[in-house]
């Protein structure tokens, strides 16, 4: 290989290109030439239900940043002539002519036999709704005093789409208000067993040995436990005199207190792996501290896994809220939940007589069908070269 | 073999006994909890209350520093006393023990209802890939793993309420309630069992049917599944000789997974149709903050679990020499 001595067979002295003998297409030189994250992306996309899913949870998640504007009715206001109101179909035509969207108003008897409510829609109250319009007074965030909504019942009338329950307040309101507290319960309990499980997964497989064996001990005991009695039991011990606010995040560290020894040994068991990998040792020798070969070699070889397993347990805590709620251990009113919402629905006389009362469960279908398909669709993304 | 029992045993003690440390922490979390509160009610009251409260004091060692609480408790833990319910005035292991039976008999139903709906779905999912049928069996599943339990609980009571007028509720029929076990007592509980159970099963079996399914199918892909059938076997032969038992492992091994979340479920499904199972109980104890007789049953629940995973460890072992001779379980 001395630059002095010429070969002894011929050498072209034309400068190589190495493409000129096999050239990529524009098409193929983008896919090979593509980041990792786009690749899983092109991945993703070809995954219908995973995109849908993502589109209905983005909506889902707008919704929550102006949940008063979109309900048409401030979540605490009471009417008390319309108690445990049945749902009012929303109408397009009367006698044959268009008139838009609106409802019949009730006509109101108490069952004298049976002392019930009996509400009837009457073909001559014709409420038209109207939209992008002031309505009950809120405060937008708890901050801005406002009264624009996106809906509001007529003047005068009466809008209860989804029913009311047993204080005549509107059902629909306080479930689109009941999605703030509900979708972000599940977030940042996420993000704190994301953080525990990448720490105690991250340690037990980088350094093994003892220390392997003990978080492993530990994640085995908290295993042991079933879930809901362990978060009924923790929830309890909640101090009943803190704010609502605190128990709040009382009830998500809670939830992401438990949750994390999954997302742990998924952490371990890459990372078991990946540590014999020539680049880890590299590093080593390099000279990195244990820190930064995990966070900034090979984390990164797995981070798409641990996204979409994260993905896959957000619908574990909102559910999880919602039968604590349900159960009254959880969240407490004046907070306003899904589950808190099903609290209402506990009592089957209450089921039988009210169905209504039953209808925050959509959304809580929707969400956690919709992370679980996301979910899914992430998995099979990660690893964009199967 | 009987290394891997010992060794499987042994290492259940440390489990145990940080079970029962976390049990303690949390019977202690509540600030101001049913004894203390208790002990003030006695006070009130006067002359009669003494000797209790030093019975008291003297049983949970209530001066003592908190270790040697803990100390106290555990010893009478192996035992066989759990401490005392406040509320029953009665032990805690004499308020439990119908409950927790009955707890056992509706997870042990559950999870072979899991099974035995799961696996022919499973293998039929994957069979059948990408057919309508495996979609629809799989939204179903999905459909089964987002409802919650307790709401689907709530619509069957709805339902059976509304359509047949009657009241599927409770584990037996009233007048067995509170009488001595007998064969009566027996088959009215199997007669009620099925709606608890199809309720809880529905999430566990949503899950197992997407193992199975997953399981199989990498199986399915391997090279001897192409000879074997290149070689003219027919086709069931093919699936039952050497893939399907691949894919069992993981059906054995799950049993880890599914009891917590067969339990869990019990306690709240308990709740919505008032079944007398430890759900209820613990719901109230931890209502009145009776906070041994809640220690008690969390310590029962989760024993309930250890003892079941054990159970599938041991059958995993039996079934596969891999695990048997290498030692330690993969999941």
């Amino acid at each position: 290989m001395n630059g002095d001595r010429a070969p002894e067979h011929y050498v072209s002295p034309e400068p190589f290109d190495v493409t000129s003998i096999e050239a990529m297409t524009p098409a193929q030189e983008r896919y090979f030439l593509a980041s990792q994250w786009t690749l899983m992306w092109w991945k993703l996309r070809r995954h219908r239900l995973a995109v849908i899913s993502g589109v209905v949870l983005g909506v889902l998640y707008f919704s929550i940043l102006v949940s008063e504007v979109l309900a048409p009715y401030n979540l605490h206001s009471r009417d008390v002539n319309h108690l445990f109101a049945p749902p009012q179909r929303l109408h397009l035509f009367h006698d044959g002519a268009l008139i838009g969207p609106f409802v019949y108003g009730y006509d109101y008897r108490l069952n004298m036999d049976n002392l019930r409510r009996e509400y009837t829609p009457s073909d001559e109250k014709i409420q038209r709704v109207r939209f992008f319009c002031l309505g009950d007074d809120y405060e937008f965030w708890g901050l801005v005093p406002g009264r624009f909504h996106v809906m509001c019942p007529a003047d005068g009338g009466t809008l209860y789409l989804l029913g009311t329950d047993r204080l005549g307040r509107d059902v629909l309101s306080r479930m689109i208000e009941g999605a703030r507290v509900s979708l972000t319960v599940g977030l940042v309990g996420i993000t704190i067993s994301f953080m525990l499980g990448i720490v105690f997964g991250g340690v037990s497989g980088y350094y093994g040995g003892w220390i392997d064996s003990l978080v492993q001990r530990i994640i085995e005991i908290i295993r042991s436990f079933p879930e809901l009695p362990l978060w009924m039991a923790l929830s309890a011990a909640l101090p009943v005199n803190w704010n609502p606010i605190l128990i709040y995040f009382g009830i998500t560290i809670i939830l992401g207190l438990l949750d994390w020894t999954g997302l742990a040994r998924a952490v371990r068991s890459k990372l078991l792996a990946l540590r014999e990998e020539d680049f880890a040792t590299a590093a080593m020798l390099l000279g990195a501290r244990p820190a930064r070969i995990i966070f900034r070699h090979l984390m990164p070889s797995f981070a798409s896994h641990l996204i979409a397993s994260a993905t896959l347990s957000v619908p574990a805590m909102i559910l999880g809220e919602t039968a604590l709620s349900f159960l009254g251990l959880g969240l407490r009113p004046p907070i306003t939940s899904w589950g808190v919402l099903l609290n209402e629905a506990q009592n089957i006389n209450v089921v039988a007589l009210y169905p209504w009362l039953m209808l925050p469960v959509l959304p809580v279908i929707v969400t956690v069908l919709a992370f679980n398909f996301l979910g899914d669709g992430l998995r099979d993304a990660a690893d964009p070269y199967r | 073999m009987l290394t891997f029992i010992a060794h499987r045993i042994l290492i259940m003690i440390p489990t145990l006994l940080g079970i029962s440390l976390l049990t303690f922490v949390i019977i202690q979390l509540p600030p101001g909890d049913y004894l203390t509160t208790y002990v003030a009610e006695l006070q009130a009251q006067g002359e009669m209350a003494d000797e209790k409260i030093a019975f008291l004091r003297e049983t949970y060692g209530l001066d003592q520093p908190m270790w040697k609480q803990y100390l106290v408790w555990l010893a009478g833990l192996l035992q066989g006393d759990m401490g005392y319910s406040f509320e029953f005035n009665l032990p805690a292991s004499e308020v439990i023990g119908d409950q927790l039976l009955l707890t056992f008999i509706l997870s042990f139903a559950t999870v072979l209802f899991t099974y035995v709906v799961s696996f022919p779905i499973g293998v039929y999912s994957a069979t059948h890939q990408y057919s309508i049928s495996d979609y629809g069996l799989t939204f179903l599943g999905f459909l089964g793993l987002a409802t919650p339990n307790f709401l689907l609980a709530l619509v069957l009571l709805y339902v059976a309420n509304v359509t047949f007028g009657i009241s599927i509720g409770g584990m037996m029929d009233p007048e067995y309630l509170d009488q001595p076990w007998s064969w009566g007592k027996l088959w009215s509980i199997l007669a009620h069992l099925w709606v608890p159970v199809l309720v809880i099963g529905t999430s566990g079996t949503a899950g197992m049917i997407r193992r199975l399914r997953a399981n199989l199918l990498d199986e399915l892909q391997k090279q001897y599944v192409v000879t074997a059938r290149a070689k003219g076997l027919s086709p069931f032969r093919v699936l039952v000789k050497y893939p399907l038992r691949m894919a069992l492992n993981p059906f054995i091994a799950d049993i880890g997974n599914l009891l917590p979340q067969v339990i869990s479920g019990a306690a709240i499904v308990s709740v919505v149709l008032s079944l007398p199972t430890t759900g209820p109980m613990l719901l109230n104890a931890l209502r009145t903050q009776d906070m041994y007789l809640a220690g008690s049953f969390l310590m029962c629940l989760a024993l309930l679990t250890v003892i079941g995973v054990l159970v599938s460890d041991l059958a995993l072992a039996l079934l596969d020499p891999r695990i048997r001779l290498g030692g330690g379980v993969s999941r």
